[in-house]
């Protein structure tokens, strides 16, 4: 537990990375717990608002989250067919809290998605509980915080951030 | 209207020959978007928010509206004012906050300092000028020249001389009216909104907001998202009408099969939310009878108000404004509207339909998005292949809830403003 450091917890998110830019959705839906949740919250909500209370963009329990990946990898997921390009840029990782089966973990985030002759860009922060399992992580919750008033002009968050 | 080009009518409309076509300029001219903004966004009554946004006296928000900065506040009397956002003495914003709580507000520039009713309370200075200064009605910001409010919702109007709020919305007041009926306590804007774009012209969001048409295409993710989901759907199929309610406005009534907190179950809710939907049903049988309980618990409404607002009661109740950036760029605003008194368990899962479905990271409104801009790329033939058909359901004696009377009711609307045209 004291001896993961954050090079250990940068290599995960960079291949978290990697599979989303790669488009390898199924296999990004592994590194996640059966109880995993993934959120983006409106941008005029605090840090730690509740999908429960109040409206998010996105707030996925595991069953939602799976279908997300199954629709995007369908070609009648119009908004992702043909597939966007994307490349996520990881950064400014820290170790925030380590528990005895979990550590708590903040990023920045800065995404690019480009389609059909049009690029955009997400930034951001981002906040993970990573469970710890035999030697290696699993996300518990991932949460992106949008720097950003709303959704101006990318219109749309259909990408995983 | 001395539009700078006119190339040609903006509707080809034929009743006999079921003929109703939009011309493509419409979304593509930038003369076109000047007329809208001079004969419609100057003219007609325009959302601003929901009085309950402003629970507490100081509360305000700033907003952006028919191209204007305003101010939206909630006086320490309870009155609810609406200013333009700009200083009478050099014109700066005088709020720059989205959001807050405050006792007055003071513009940075020069220090003056107003009441949150606009009023001018102090300013710097004041030995050099003349002694009534502070209460000439040029020293106090500015409201908006017409403000009212309809069960809850402030609009505002740029021309002082519009007919009464209630006049204007006309036969749409009783929709609303329906709408609102599923709460007891007044129905409030839930925390959290959503602004986002669409590099498209903001009509085909008005006629995308009230398609009944696209969404088995459109939609079939989400469609199998909810056939997905534990238990599926409710045994009921997609079925109603739309009616035009006059003045550009239009309503699609109809059933569809996914669950409505206020009040249809479905599997998926499992027996807590069947106990939880049934109380619900049974109170507004109650308070209505069971006509009406049926109507508001078991139908859906896609209602549009003329020019730019959408009020969807579906899954979730959606509060939905956009206008035109460019004529190929809009920016909208939405916030989901819920019964105050509503539970936890009901209020959880309104947000999820809200999300999975009307929000820009769901499952459906990014497929719209791309449907949009997919329009929008396709008008740079607008000069070849000049029209859009929008006849579908034309002559019927009933028009259906996946008809196109209603995009037929805001064009003719559209038109008689922009051209002094009667379709």
């Amino acid at each position: 537990m004291d001896q993961i450091s954050r090079a250990d917890v940068e290599d995960f998110l960079f291949l978290e990375a990697d599979l989303l830019d790669e488009w390898r959705l199924p296999e990004w839906l592994e590194l996640f717990t059966e109880d995993a949740t993934y959120s983006v919250p409106a941008t005029d909500l605090p840090a730690n608002a509740s999908p429960d209370t109040s409206l998010f963009y996105v707030a996925d329990d595991r069953f939602r989250l799976s279908e997300r990946v199954k629709r995007l990898m369908k070609r009648t997921a119009h908004v992702e067919f043909p597939h966007s390009r994307t490349r996520h840029f990881i950064t400014n990782v820290r170790i925030r809290e380590r528990h005895e089966d979990e550590l708590l973990v903040s990023s920045a985030f800065l995404v690019y998605r480009t389609k059909d002759g049009v690029t955009d860009t997400y930034f951001g922060s981002s906040r993970y509980r990573l469970a710890l399992k035999g030697g290696s992580f699993r996300i518990r919750d991932k949460r992106c915080l949008l720097d950003t008033d709303g959704l101006r002009p990318q219109g749309r968050v259909s990408i995983i951030l | 209207m001395g539009m700078a080009t006119k190339l040609h009518a903006a509707l080809d409309v034929d009743a006999s020959r079921r003929v109703f076509r939009v011309s493509r300029q419409t979304f593509v001219d930038a003369a076109i978007l000047d007329g809208e903004r001079r004969e419609i966004f100057d003219k007609c009554w325009l959302y601003l928010g929901h009085e309950s946004e402003l629970p507490q006296p100081g509360d305000f928000l700033t907003r952006q509206v028919g191209g204007r900065s305003l101010l939206f506040a909630r006086g320490a009397d309870g009155a609810i004012s609406a200013l333009l956002n700009t200083c009478p003495h050099r014109g700066a914003q005088v709020c720059r906050e989205k959001h807050g709580n405050a006792k007055a507000f003071q513009c940075f520039y020069h220090g003056w300092v107003f009441g949150l009713d606009g009023k001018l309370r102090s300013f710097p200075g004041k030995e050099s000028y003349p002694d009534d200064f502070k209460d000439r009605p040029g020293s106090s910001m500015s409201p908006a020249p017409r403000h009212e409010s309809y069960n809850g919702l402030h609009f505002v109007c740029f021309d002082a001389r519009i007919e009464s709020l209630a006049d204007y919305l006309g036969n749409a007041k009783e929709y609303l009216d329906v709408i609102c009926d599923q709460s007891t306590q007044g129905m409030r804007i839930v925390s959290g909104s959503q602004e986002y774009s669409i590099r498209a012209n903001w009509k085909l969001l008005t006629e995308n907001s009230v398609d009944g048409y696209h969404a088995v295409t459109t939609h079939a993710t989400y469609l199998d998202y909810l056939r997905n989901t534990s238990g599926g759907l409710a045994q009921v199929g997609f079925n109603g009408r739309a009616h035009d309610l006059g003045g550009g406005h239009a309503v699609l009534e109809y059933r569809a099969p996914w669950g409505r907190p206020v009040a249809q179950w479905i599997p998926a809710w499992g027996e807590a939310g069947k106990t939880e939907v049934e109380r619900l049903r049974a109170s507004l049988v109650e308070r209505y009878g069971e006509q009406r309980a049926a109507r508001i618990a078991d139908y859906n409404r896609n209602l549009f108000i003329f020019p730019n607002l959408v009020i969807n009661d579906i899954m979730a109740v959606t509060v939905r404004t956009y206008y035109p950036v460019e004529t190929d760029y809009m920016a909208i605003s939405a916030w989901a509207l819920a019964p105050s008194e509503e539970s936890a368990w009901a209020r959880k899962y309104r947000l999820f339909n809200f999300l999975e479905f009307l929000g820009p990271g769901g499952f459906a409104t990014p497929d719209d998005v791309e449907a949009l801009e997919q329009c929008q790329k396709g008008f740079r033939n607008s000069a070849e292949a000049k029209w859009n058909d929008i006849s579908k359901g034309m002559g019927k004696e009933i028009p259906a809830y996946d008809d196109e009377l209603q995009m037929r009711a805001f064009w003719t609307e559209w038109n008689r403003r922009i051209f002094g045209a009667t379709a």
